[in-house]
């Protein structure tokens, strides 16, 4: 049986836990906003990418000589996992969630008899992902330095991935993080980055520009323009998955304090319920030992 | 009052303008071209330079320095995808060739070619954007 003085303690920390998560909710509350209006900003660009990505890679995707960024270098025996985290915890499931989904896929690739090169962003996915494939991590990009999140800082990332393709280092890429739907819903996304996938992006209900008959003209021409924008495509997808998972995040925080701000108001109930019942038991020991005293006289 | 061009700037970052212009000149990979309301559909990369917009015709352009991107002309007007836009103004002279002796000794020293590249490239727009300064 704890002391009274005990579990006024106990009640205290809890009190004082449940501040914490108090503000951290709401700290992530105004986050979660910010990101999400980067999010928002950031669609225009690469809505209109897609658009001229689809409509050029249609055309040139079958034919020989296309640049291996969309077509592929024809193999996929080394494949590049990236996985996007976050950088601190206590936001719930979510790096669990987004290296489960990226583990399955890195699993089936190994079974398949693949070579598979990590590369993490974020710290946190690291951390889990070094205990079972140490061997198979090339880099880990930290962004804990990063307030806010700019397409400066997908670029290095992007340029790195790029290089490396060059080298002929691996095949194909897929990128990891988790999609923004609501606070409470973030979803595990997977999306290959090399060689460009344009499938998703060319469903029938994206009517095309309606040109009034005329053709675009192209400067210099289609292959030029491609192989500029392709490289620039990797960029910025790599960019909205950051913003997506900023997002996810903060969305994740928000529900995981929430709860915990929760958990710690029941948890102080019930220690005060506990609590009152022992000092009312207390007090009637003290009664019985005063009048079995006085009757003992 | 004639046809007005409808033109936007979109950085990856955000929308950077949209607006309605009389004409908008747009330095082209293959050479400097003006956009004109009901342009013929095309598309062109640009090199870093700099894009007039004519609010009226004959007015004085708004003059934004660009470091490359892609211009895609069609039906519904101008779009131009870059990463940033300077406005000429902004321009500290000084500074810029500053930057620019601090990039060439970078490139002097550059460890391998990926990094060489990277500063190459911002040293093209540095030193484009320094000709049309002074």
């Amino acid at each position: 049986m704890p002391s009274l003085k005990d579990l006024k303690i106990r009640i205290n920390s809890v009190k004082s836990t449940q501040k914490i998560t108090k503000a951290m909710k709401m700290v992530a509350a105004s986050k979660l906003r910010r990101a999400q209006d980067a999010a928002e900003a950031a669609r225009p660009y690469a809505e209109r990418m897609e658009k001229v990505l689809t409509g050029l890679g249609q055309a040139v995707k079958d034919q020989p000589g296309a640049s291996p960024l969309l077509a592929g270098t024809g193999k996929d025996d080394v494949q590049l996992v990236i996985v996007a985290t976050s950088e601190r915890g206590l936001c719930g499931g979510f790096n669990t969630n987004i290296v489960k989904v990226a583990k399955a896929h890195i699993l089936k690739l190994i079974d398949q008899g693949k070579t598979v090169k990590i590369l993490c962003i974020g710290r946190k996915g690291h951390v889990i992902l070094r205990r079972e494939f140490e061997d198979k991590i090339i880099d880990l990009k930290d962004m804990s330095g990063v307030k806010k999140l700019g397409f400066g800082d997908a670029q290095p990332i992007a340029a790195e991935v790029l290089a490396m393709f060059e080298r002929g280092e691996f095949d194909v890429a897929t990128l990891f993080y988790a999609k923004f739907q609501s606070a409470l819903v973030q979803i595990n996304t997977k999306q290959q980055l090399i060689p460009a996938s344009l499938d998703d992006a060319a469903n029938e209900n994206d009517v095309q520009d309606d040109l009034g008959g005329a053709v675009y003209d192209y400067e210099p021409s289609e292959e030029a323009i491609l192989d500029d924008l392709l490289p620039r495509n990797v960029a910025v997808q790599i960019y909205r998955g950051l913003l997506e998972n900023a997002a996810s995040e903060q969305g994740a925080r928000m529900t995981a304090m929430d709860n915990a701000t929760r958990n710690a108001g029941d948890m102080i109930d019930s220690l005060t319920v506990t609590y009152n019942r022992t000092r009312q038991a207390n007090i009637t020991k003290e009664l019985i030992e005063i009048i079995s005293g006085a009757e003992a006289l | 009052m004639a046809d007005m061009l409808h033109f936007e700037i979109v950085s990856p970052e955000r929308l950077l303008k949209d607006a309605q212009a009389a004409m908008v000149v747009v330095p082209g990979a293959d050479g400097d071209f003006a956009a004109l309301p009901g342009h013929a559909p095309m598309m062109s990369t640009i090199r870093p330079g700099v894009v007039e917009v004519y609010e009226t015709e004959g007015g004085e352009p708004e003059q934004l320095f660009i470091k490359g991107g892609l211009a895609q002309i069609s039906p519904d007007g101008l779009t131009i995808l870059a990463e940033e836009t300077i406005h000429l103004d902004d321009v500290d002279a000084a500074d810029l060739s500053q930057k620019i002796s601090d990039a060439e000794s970078e490139l002097a020293k550059a460890p391998d070619d990926v990094a060489r590249t990277a500063v190459e490239k911002e040293l093209a727009w540095m030193t484009a954007l320094s000709g049309i300064v002074s």
